[in-house]
């Protein structure tokens, strides 16, 4: 922290020591900043765990090499999804509040000390859940189905990390408060500000749906209550399961936002159309938790379809709305910035080399077509009856929590290092291609899983020779190599994620001092801007004609229909069943 | 910018382009013909999930299974001495799932349709027919029955698909299906 650059004034309405950032003149608050620097550090800390469980737990399934024994494949299954997909991911979503209330809106971070014990509860509930889980008696992978049982900390460690969550989001919503009882910006709050407002609503719903369900199993657990009903308990669960990954949905589109914004001066096509976008998240994506359940006995088929489908796939038809929003605010910014020849010049001349727009644009197109389609796919109420519980599930969603999440995040950190820790990025070369060594990876391992499932692949399996059953099966030969490649394609985005781990520590400890003078250049190369002839050729930045991004968005659209089709061709080929 | 306050403060009043407004209209629209297809299929289609279950006691739902099993086994299977229960075409068929196998073997005639009951006695289960791709979840304390037609014969697996504890791997089940009036 660099208190030499930090005055104590009155910002807002009490003292509060801040710096000047000398890229955009904004106050940072010094307690929100080390708030921030806090959460990414464990949030990095989490990935790296986490990751290196997941690279032991790709290999194990790649028939060649089946690295673990079984008892430690599942545990180390376990672990991997609470490390990764909600230990590194909160924690970083933390940081993402506190950036887009305190940082963004100009200003003083309300109740620093809640935070603090927020932060302290979070991190020390994660570490009590992963000692449960280390222990060997708590592998029941991160799902925690009843009746099977895990032991009574793995539950309350959720439980205390779920709380301090909470509480870091009472501190968001305060901050808001704040800037607006004290003025600190004029009309109405930023875009990205806007998005993350969308995240903390869904995370408030999430997190009390966790504690619906976690208290009463913890108690279960502990022998104070007989019978947690089976059906009832997923349906809540998921409340939290999928409404969780909501979150990230919200945090990443803003995240996209930002970085579109920072790099290449993008603004919102249009603010009424991203901001409603947004909002159909809030009223619909809540009902995703029916996703896990379209093969669950007992629920009608009404409530399946209604409930699978965000009502009329209405927070879908969010998530459209940014995909073409965003590909095209980069595409009138960059057209302002001069690239105006052809359809594509825009995209080709977008600064590649920086690792914050590419990190974004590729979590961006990969979210968008391989997770995205996979997702609606498979979230349709009888197509889902091929693939319920197949490796493509997981396939699925690490094309969405790790292309697109955690890469945006990645991509993110690249902007945060210089602006929040105020160092310069090591290795710029490295980094340059880290993006794009972690998206290959990132982006075979969710293809090569969801091949797998086509052809039958369970998914949390730890031997499809089943070698140890009394009674034989063989998966065709395809899917053994599809495993495999998946493997390969696990240690491509190990590359990546290690590479990203050894540039974030080492700018961090090493990294040179940032101030006025190279602060701009810190944050990665951009386009020269050639605004005022740019203007006058194409009219008013309202005035926009966007042909590269209509031909994008065709093709997204041609995409999802062909492959929305061939799965139901698919499924009339299977025996009838009703 | 995105990270900025809106520069014209009056934003909800400013217009939409046409492109933005076109994509719009696509994507909604998109989501109504995927939502009708989810019901046009139930009228439709012959691939449904079932909605036929009952709340039953493990231990009654294995004394069903037990009866079933008994009353048609026509041989035990030589490699694991697991009982193959062929039911009359068209009647009822029981398998359970406990930790960790399916039980007991089927045997089935293909073109015929057979209400299978299944539940778990202990855990949750995953029933995954292979190759075919048929997954159904499987819980303690539900009788789910399903209608289903085998449209094809031979050798099919039954593998467990949802995570049951250490012996998960281990627990695979089958189905033969034969041609009408020939037994294997």
């Amino acid at each position: 922290m660099s208190i030499a650059t930090a005055e104590t004034g009155i910002m807002g309405g009490i003292a509060a020591k801040f710096r000047t950032c000398p890229a955009t003149g904004l106050k940072v608050d010094l307690a929100a900043q080390s708030l921030i620097k806090a959460n990414a550090v464990a949030a990095v800390v989490f990935l790296l765990v986490g990751g290196v469980f997941g690279l032991m737990v790709a290999l194990t399934r790649w028939p060649a090499v089946h690295l673990l024994p079984s008892d430690w494949f599942y545990l180390v299954l376990t672990a991997h999804g609470l490390d990764v997909l909600l230990l590194w991911i909160i924690f970083f979503e933390m940081a993402v509040l506190y950036f887009a209330s305190s940082v963004l809106l100009n200003c003083r971070l309300a109740a620093p000390k809640v935070a603090w014990a927020a932060f302290g509860l979070m991190l020390f509930g994660g570490l009590m859940t992963n000692v449960a889980v280390l222990q060997g008696d708590s592998s029941v992978m991160f799902t925690s189905y009843v009746p099977m049982k895990a032991e009574p900390h793995f539950y309350l460690g959720l439980i205390l990390f779920a709380v301090g969550a909470l509480l870091g989001t009472i501190v968001f919503f305060g901050t808001l408060v704040i800037a607006k009882e004290e003025q600190t910006y004029e009309g109405s709050v930023p875009l990205v500000t806007f998005g993350a407002i969308v995240a903390a609503i869904i995370a408030v719903f999430t997190l009390a749906s966790g504690a619906i369900i976690l208290v009463p199993t913890f108690l279960w657990s502990v022998g104070y209550i007989s019978h947690i009903d089976s059906v009832m308990y997923k349906v809540i669960w998921w409340g939290m399961g999928h409404s969780s990954q909501q979150i990230n949905m919200a945090a990443q589109v803003s995240i996209w936002y930002a970085i579109a914004a920072i790099t290449v001066g993008a603004k919102p096509l249009s603010e009424k159309v991203s901001r409603t976008a947004f909002f159909l998240y809030i009223l619909f994506l809540q009902l995703a938790s029916a996703h896990h359940l379209l093969v669950e006995p007992g629920l009608s088929a009404e409530w399946r379809i209604f409930n699978t489908s965000y009502a009329l796939y209405l927070a879908v038809l969010g998530s459209m709305i940014h995909g073409m929003t965003l590909p095209g605010a980069i595409e009138a910014a960059q057209r302002r910035n001069g690239y105006m020849n052809g359809v594509f010049e825009w995209l080709r001349k977008a600064p590649w080399g920086n690792p914050a727009f590419s990190g974004m644009f590729l979590s961006l197109t990969l979210f968008g077509f391989l997770g995205g389609i996979s997702g609606v796919v498979l979230g349709t109420e009888q197509i889902n009856l091929m693939l319920h519980n197949t490796i493509y599930v997981p396939g699925h969603f690490h094309a969405t929590v790790v292309c697109g999440t955690t890469l945006a995040f990645m991509a993110m950190t690249y902007l945060v290092l210089p602006l929040i820790f105020q160092r310069e990025v090591i290795w710029p070369k490295l980094a340059k291609i880290q993006p794009y060594l972690f998206g290959l990876g990132a982006a075979g391992i969710s293809l090569f899983m969801m091949g797998a499932g086509t052809l039958g692949v369970s998914r949390r399996h730890w031997d499809i020779t089943f070698s140890d059953a009394a009674v034989s099966f063989d998966y065709p030969a395809t899917a053994f190599l599809m495993m495999g490649l998946n493997g390969v394609f696990a240690v491509v985005a190990s590359l990546g994620g290690a590479l990203y781990i050894l540039i974030t520590v080492g700018t961090v400890l090493f990294g040179k001092k940032v101030d006025s003078k190279n602060i701009v250049a810190a944050l990665g190369p951009m386009p020269q801007r050639q605004v005022s002839s740019a203007i006058k050729e194409y009219g008013s930045a309202g005035t926009w004609n966007l042909p590269g991004t209509y031909i994008l968005v065709s093709v997204f659209f041609v995409s999802f229909v062909l492959y929305y089709f061939v799965n139901w061709k698919y499924l009339s080929e299977i025996w009838p069943l009703g | 910018m995105a990270i900025t306050s809106p520069e014209e403060r009056i934003w909800w009043n400013e217009r939409i382009e046409r492109g933005e407004l076109i994509w719009i209209a696509i994507a909604f629209c998109w989501g109504i013909i995927m939502f009708s297809m989810m019901v046009y299929w139930h009228i439709e289609g012959n691939q449904n999930f079932s909605n036929e279950a009952y709340r039953i006691s493990p231990k009654v739902f294995e004394q069903r299974t037990e009866e079933f099993t008994k009353k048609f086994t026509v041989r035990e299977d030589e490699n694991t001495g697991y009982p193959v229960a062929k039911p009359p075409a068209g009647g009822d068929v029981y398998m359970l799932a406990r930790l960790w196998e399916w039980w007991p073997m089927l045997e089935l005639e293909k073109g015929q349709t057979y209400r299978l009951h299944l539940s778990s006695l202990d855990w949750q289960h995953g029933f995954s027919l292979q190759p075919i791709g048929i997954n159904l979840q499987v819980h303690p304390g539900i009788e789910h029955v399903v209608t289903l037609t085998p449209t094809q014969s031979g050798t099919f697996g039954v593998i467990c698909n949802e995570f049951c504890g250490q012996g998960h791997h281990q627990m695979v089940g089958r189905i033969n299906v034969v041609e009408p009036g020939k037994s294997q």
